[in-house]
């Protein structure tokens, strides 16, 4: 119950800001849209080539896209936080007996509410372009995204708190999240690289979230892989939550 | 109210903390026993990096200490963090508020974090905002606010709660004096409410005129503790300080064994001497100079000042690393 109220609160306040300074979403809406309308096109004859998936250059490239969008969409939020190190907020809240793990939840999941919305905001404009969906995969496929934020997310905070500096921790996410974002097959699907490419894929947990997605967007929403993506996630989740909350337990700055 | 008792607000036993960077091991806490007793103002004074603020985040569940045992607030430090928190206030050195947040929602935010109602929290925000006269600038956000004034709500924030016993950690540093004054009388005002207030300081002059008790640390180490009164008197008596025309030196070397001088030394090219009753050493010192052939410009006496402590202690001159 503690939790619970604790988690609404710290969301309240990260909320709140959020609302109050609204410039970055209106960046961060502008971005995906530069790829549906100046990167999508490209695909549509891409999409006769053998090993594309069948359904459509959208149906293809929108669920690279969404997975994209929460993994890069979490992977800043830590210069916030250190930020927030500096000028102590952090101690602040930490000396409060709030829950540890409040403190990384209220922060992450006004994120992944971020993300959901631009998602949502994308899915919609990609529907006039020829994108196909139903209401549960929309929801399925948010659910997907909320996962892949809130780990994301969680990952962020943890490496945040544990450099505590800009010039470490940019350089930490950002050459982790690249090859983790082209291994997964985001931008083009795995089905056209080549087999020592494919299996290093294997290995990368969000590749099995590109494989759900997709298998949403392709209608096939008893897919296996579906399951499995969605597991895997979920699962990486809570490994990445206790190790965020741990973060938030201990930081040293 | 237990009469009679002296109950203390915060115990420590060889409390100690050790960092480890990747190039080198600093002890920045290294074995600090001290006492600091229900209701009093007590200040940590000591330069740069001597470690005040490793102790005060200790102490405030924020970092783990190395070894050593502490009560805080009548809780157990190390097994009871959460009942310790509930107790104290903690004011970082870097302050605590977002400049992105408006004031007054800081602080109900703040104290909904301690459990409090909406309602609650928000009337707290009121009474708070008043009493640190933030009227003018509670409904903006932090960034627009001037150095006192963010000082102030950061002392807010650690007030909401109204704390058993609240740490300041250096309270009034890069404050105009009149902001200085105003959270002198803040504190001073917590302290007639009965809250325990441990500051840190680099200035003795806010020290003297601030605290109950004092404690001096260098290089992680207590090196004295008591009232300012009496760590100035355990410094000798009165202090002379002289400039002569010649050479310093040979002042000090014709002064030094002279049986009323009990410590001399050179600051800033004037002599410095300690001695047990300055109406007394004053005339033997112009005759023992007189005799020496020394002209002397300017001869002062005063009271030993905490600085006078800090330099017999550490043998460095506060103002010197503070400036
Ligand atoms: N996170 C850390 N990692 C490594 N060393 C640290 C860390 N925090 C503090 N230190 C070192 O510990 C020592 C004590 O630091 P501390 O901040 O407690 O000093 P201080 O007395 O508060 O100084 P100041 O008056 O400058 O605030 C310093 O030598 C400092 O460099
Ligand atoms: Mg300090």
């Amino acid at each position: 119950m503690k939790l619970l109220r604790d988690i609404w609160l710290v969301f309240g306040r990260y909320f709140w800001i959020f609302t109050h300074n609204p410039a970055w979403v209106v960046i961060g809406v502008v971005q995906p849209l530069l790829y549906l309308f100046l990167f999508a096109p490209l695909l549509k004859p891409l999409a006769a080539t053998r090993g594309f998936p069948s359904g459509g250059a959208y149906n293809v490239f929108v669920p690279g896209l969404l997975v994209q969008l929460g993994l890069f969409g979490a992977a800043g939020v830590g210069f916030s936080l250190i930020s927030e190190l500096r000028i102590g907020v952090i101690e602040r809240l930490r000396v409060t007996p709030v829950s540890r793990v409040a403190l990384l939840l209220g922060r992450a999941l006004r994120d992944v509410l971020t993300i959901l919305l631009q998602s949502l905001i994308l899915i919609l404009l990609a529907l006039p372009f020829g994108l196909s969906i139903n209401v549960i995969g929309v929801v399925v496929v948010l659910a997907l995204i909320a996962l892949i934020g809130l780990l994301t997310a969680s990952v962020a905070y943890a490496v945040a708190l544990w450099t505590r500096s800009e010039n470490s921790y940019a350089p930490i996410i950002f050459t982790s999240t690249l090859p983790i974002l082209l291994l997964s097959g985001v931008l083009l699907p795995m089905g056209l690289a080549p087999s020592w490419l494919r299996n290093i894929a294997l290995v990368n947990p969000l590749s099995y979230a590109v494989d759900a997605a997709r298998a949403v967007f392709l209608g096939h929403l008893g897919d296996p892989s579906v399951v499995k993506g969605v597991v895997i996630m979920g699962v990486l989740c809570l490994i990445s939550i206790v190790l965020g909350a741990r973060a938030f337990g201990r930081a040293v700055a | 109210m237990a009469v009679g008792v002296v109950d203390a607000a915060i115990e420590t036993h060889g409390l100690r903390r050790v960092f480890k960077t990747r190039k080198q091991v600093v002890e920045a806490v290294a074995g600090v026993d001290l006492t600091v007793r229900t209701g009093e103002i007590f200040g940590f004074l000591g330069p740069n990096g001597a470690g005040k603020t490793t102790t005060l985040r200790m102490l405030a569940t924020l970092l783990p200490p190395t070894g050593g045992k502490a009560t805080v607030a009548g809780c157990d430090l190390l097994t009871q963090p959460d009942q310790v928190r509930k107790r104290i206030g903690y004011v970082s050195q870097a302050g605590g508020s977002d400049y992105e947040v408006v004031g007054r929602f800081e602080l109900t935010f703040q104290g909904r974090l301690y459990g409090m109602t909406r309602e609650a929290a928000s009337k707290r925000a009121a009474e708070l905002i008043e009493m640190l006269e933030l009227e003018v600038c509670a409904d903006r956000t932090v960034k627009t606010y001037s150095g006192g004034q963010k000082r102030r709500l950061d002392i807010g924030l650690g007030l909401v709660h109204d704390p058993k016993l609240l740490f300041l950690d250096e309270p009034t540093t890069g404050l105009d004096p009149q902001s200085r004054a105003r959270v002198w009388d803040e504190v001073r005002r917590m302290h007639d409410r009965g809250t325990t207030v441990f500051l840190t300081t680099h200035y003795l002059d806010e020290a003297d005129a601030l605290c109950d008790r004092i404690a001096i640390i260098d290089y992680g180490k207590i090196v004295a503790e008591g009232t300012p009164e009496e760590l100035k008197r355990a410094v000798a008596g009165d202090v002379v300080t002289l400039t002569v025309a010649g050479s310093s030196q040979a002042a000090l070397d014709s002064l030094t064994d002279q049986p009323y001088v009990r410590e001399a030394s050179i600051e800033d090219g004037s002599v410095r001497l300690y001695v047990d009753r300055g109406e007394v050493a004053m005339p033997a010192i112009l005759r023992q100079l007189d005799a020496a052939g020394l002209q002397l410009l300017t001869i002062g006496l005063h009271r030993p000042s905490l600085d006078d402590v800090f330099l017999r202690q550490t043998g460095r001159s506060l103002r010197e690393v503070a400036a």
